[in-house]
C-alpha cells in the first residue's frame, strides 16, 4: 500500500501544506496538537475537501482538485477510528459491529466477524448496549466496527488520547496485534512519543501544518528535535529486540538487540517474541571507560557518530552500538570533562529500572492471553 | 354512567369523524413535517427565515384567517383547489379531506417545531462515522438519524393529533360546519351550545374529547418511554 498525498488546505488562520509518500504498515501522522495531523486523516477519509491538491491510495485517486475528482467518503472504504469512538447508541455492540459490514460488496469482505471479535476481545460485549461499555471497550469495539467494513486502509484518529493510562495499556496490545496479525495498512494520528514509537513502522512528523520529516520510527525518534518540547523528555533510540530468556530469579527478562543483551523488567511474553523497545535518551549515561562497581545493568559499547546541541546546558550524543544508534543527553560540561568527540569509543549506561511498561510494552493483559 | 354513553347517530358520527380527521392531519403531515424540519436544522439557503415564517405563520394568525386563506387558495374556484380537482380528483371544499387540511395546516408548526429541534440534537459526527463504513446519504438518514429522532417524532406527531382535536376556527371558515361531513367535535360542540336545551349534549362530547386526548397523551408517553431506554445518549 503506497499513500500518497499532496494538498494545500485552509482553515480560518490554519494554512495546511503536506506532502508525503508513505507504504508503511502503521504510519503514525505525529505531531502536537494543533499541527494539521487530525485535518490530514479527515482529508483523506473525505470528511473535509481539501482546496488544492490530491490524495492517492495504490493509485487511486480519492480527491483531485485539478481533474475534479471527489470520491465520497461512503465509497472510499476507508475505515476510521475516532478519538470519541462515536458508536451508534441506538444499535447493540453486534449490530454496531455489523453496520459496515452491510454495506461491503459481498466479493470485497474479507474481515470475518468471530475472527475480528476474538482478535479484539468484545466477544462478551455484543449483546450490550455503548452506553453500557466503559471507554476501552467502547475503543475496541469501534475498532472492530471499522475492521468489519473491510477496509483497504484503517485509520485511526488518537484512539488512546481520551483514556487514562490502564485504559491506554488495554488497547494497546490490541493495536499492535492488529498491525502483525492483518494485512491492513494503518495511519496513526498520535501526539505522544511513547504510542508512536510502540506502534509505528514509519513516522511522518506534522508542525504547524506541514510536513517536519518522515521516516523510518527509528530514525525520526532518535531526532530529539523534531520531538514537540513537551514531549522531549520521551524521546530517545528505539530498537527492536527479541526476548532472549527469563531470569526468574531477579526478575528480569533479557532481550536480544543488535547493540547487545539488554535487560529489563519482567515482561510477560514468551522466548522468541519480538519486543520494542524505547531507551529515553535522558535514562542513558556516558562513560569512557567500561564502568566498575556501577548497580546499572546494561552498558552497551559504541561510537559517537554525532553530537548536536540540546535545550539549555544539554547535548545529544548519538551513538552507534553494532549498527543500532542510541541517544544520550548529557550536559556541555560533562561532555568537556570527558572529552567527547564524534568518533570516541564510549559505553552507552542504561538502568534496568529506566525501562517501564509505556517503552517496552507488556503485552496483552492476562485475560486477553488466549 | 349511562347517560355518557348513549350517544345521538350525529353526535357517535363527530366523534369517529374527528379521530379520522386528526390521524389523516397527523399521517399526512409527517413527510412534509421531517423535510421542512431537516431543511430548517440544516438547510443554508437564501430564503430560510421565510420559509421559517411560513411554517409558523399558522401559529401566528388568527385560526379563521388561516381558514379563509385556505378557502381562497383550495377553495373550489381557488388555483390550488381547481388544478387538484381536475388533475386528481382531490376535493377539499366542504369534505371532510379539508377538514384534515386545516388541522394539519393548524398543527404543521408544531410538529416541526419537535422535530427540528430533535433532529438539532444529533450529534453529526456520529453520522459522518456512518458515512466511514459505507452508508449513503439516504442509508445514513434512514439507520442513524431516523432513528435517533424518533422520541421527536412522536412528540411531533402526537402535538399534531392533539391539535387537530381542538381545531375549530380554520376548519369551521374553510369547510363550514356539516353534520356527517365537517361536523368535528368542536363543530359538534358549538352548534349544541347554539340551541336551547343543547348543554347535556355539549357536555357529553366535551368529556369525550377530554377522555381522547388523555389517551392520546398517555400513549405517547408510553411510546416515548419504549423508544427511550434505547436513546440513552453516551
Amino acid at each position: 500500500m503506497t499513500l500518497s498525498v499532496d494538498i494545500s488546505h485552509r482553515l480560518g488562520d490554519f494554512a495546511m501544506e503536506a506532502r508525503f509518500e508513505s507504504a508503511g504498515r502503521l504510519t503514525a501522522l505525529f505531531g502536537p496538537s494543533g499541527s494539521g495531523k487530525s485535518t490530514l486523516i479527515n482529508l483523506i477519509a473525505g470528511l473535509i475537501r481539501p482546496d488544492k491538491g490530491r490524495i492517492s491510495v495504490d493509485g487511486n485517486v480519492l480527491v483531485d482538485t485539478a481533474a475534479r475528482i471527489f470520491v465520497p467518503m461512503h465509497k472510499r472504504r476507508i475505515g476510521m477510528v475516532f478519538q470519541d469512538a462515536r458508536l451508534f447508541p441506538h444499535m447493540s455492540v453486534a449490530n454496531n459491529l455489523r453496520y459496515g459490514r452491510w454495506f461491503t460488496p459481498a466479493s470485497e469482505r474479507y474481515a470475518k466477524m468471530d475472527a475480528v471479535v476474538d482478535l479484539l476481545g468484545i466477544g462478551h460485549l455484543l449483546d450490550r448496549r455503548p452506553a453500557k461499555l466503559s471507554g476501552g471497550e467502547k475503543q475496541r469495539v469501534a475498532i472492530g466496527r471499522a475492521l468489519l467494513a473491510s477496509p483497504k486502509l484503517l485509520l485511526m484518529d488518537e484512539p488512546l488520547a481520551s483514556l487514562d493510562e490502564a485504559r491506554k495499556a488495554e488497547i494497546l496490545p490490541y493495536i499492535e496485534r492488529l498491525r502483525d496479525e492483518t494485512k491492513i495498512p494503518i495511519g496513526y494520528v498520535s501526539h505522544s512519543v511513547a504510542e508512536v514509537a510502540r506502534l509505528a513502522s514509519d513516522v511522518v512528523v506534522f508542525s504547524q501544518g506541514k510536513v517536519a520529516a518522515a521516516g523510518p520510527t527509528e530514525a525520526i525518534m532518535r531526532r530529539l528535535d523534531l520531538l514537540p518540547a513537551e514531549e522531549r523528555a520521551e524521546g530517545g533510540a528505539v530498537l527492536d529486540t527479541k526476548v532472549l530468556r527469563h531470569d526468574e530469579a531477579f526478575g528480569m527478562t533479557v532481550l536480544a538487540s543488535q547493540a547487545g543483551e539488554i535487560r529489563v523488567p519482567k515482561l510477560a511474553r514468551p522466548a522468541g517474541a519480538s519486543v520494542r523497545i524505547r531507551i529515553r535518551a535522558r535514562d542513558v549515561m556516558v562513560a569512557i571507560e567500561k564502568p566498575a562497581g556501577l548497580s546499572a545493568l546494561n552498558i552497551l559499547a559504541g561510537t559517537i557518530v554525532n553530537m548536536k546541541p540540546g535545550e539549555g546546558p544539554e547535548v545529544e550524543i548519538g551513538i552507534d552500538c553494532h549498527g543500532a544508534v542510541v541517544v544520550a543527553r548529557i550536559t556541555e560540561q560533562s561532555r568537556q570533562a570527558l572529552g567527547l568527540r564524534l568518533g570516541s569509543q564510549v559505553f552507552a549506561v542504561i538502568k534496568t529500572v529506566s525501562f517501564d511498561r509505556a517503552n517496552t510494552g507488556a503485552g496483552l493483559p492476562a485475560e486477553a492471553d488466549v | 354512567m349511562n347517560w355518557l354513553l348513549d350517544l345521538t347517530p350525529d353526535e357517535w358520527n363527530a366523534v369517529r369523524l374527528s379521530i379520522k380527521v386528526a390521524t389523516v392531519a397527523m399521517i399526512a403531515s409527517l413527510p412534509p413535517g421531517i423535510l421542512i424540519a431537516l431543511l430548517l436544522a440544516r438547510g443554508r439557503f437564501w430564503g430560510k427565515t421565510l420559509l421559517n415564517g411560513l411554517v409558523h405563520l399558522p401559529l401566528i394568525l388568527p385560526p379563521v384567517v388561516t381558514g379563509y386563506l385556505l378557502l381562497l387558495t383550495f377553495g373550489r374556484r381557488g388555483p390550488a383547489g381547481a388544478f387538484l380537482a381536475e388533475h386528481f380528483g382531490i376535493v377539499f371544499s366542504f369534505r371532510w379531506t379539508g377538514a384534515a387540511l386545516a388541522c394539519g395546516v393548524m398543527g404543521f408548526p408544531l410538529m416541526v417545531r419537535a422535530i427540528r429541534l430533535s433532529i438539532e440534537a444529533v450529534d453529526r459526527r456520529i453520522e459522518a462515522a456512518a458515512g466511514t463504513l459505507g452508508a449513503n446519504p439516504l442509508w445514513v438518514f434512514a439507520t442513524i438519524t431516523l432513528p435517533l429522532i424518533l422520541p421527536g417524532l412522536i412528540a411531533g406527531a402526537i402535538l399534531s393529533f392533539a391539535k387537530a382535536m381542538g381545531e375549530f376556527g380554520a376548519t369551521i371558515t374553510f369547510v363550514s360546519n356539516i353534520p356527517n361531513e365537517t361536523q368535528t367535535l368542536p363543530s359538534a360542540i358549538y352548534t349544541f351550545t347554539q340551541v336551547p336545551g343543547g348543554d347535556e349534549g355539549a357536555l357529553r362530547l366535551t368529556l369525550i374529547s377530554i377522555v381522547i386526548s388523555m389517551v392520546a397523551l398517555i400513549a405517547s408517553e408510553v411510546l416515548a418511554r419504549r423508544v427511550g431506554p434505547r436513546m440513552d445518549i453516551e
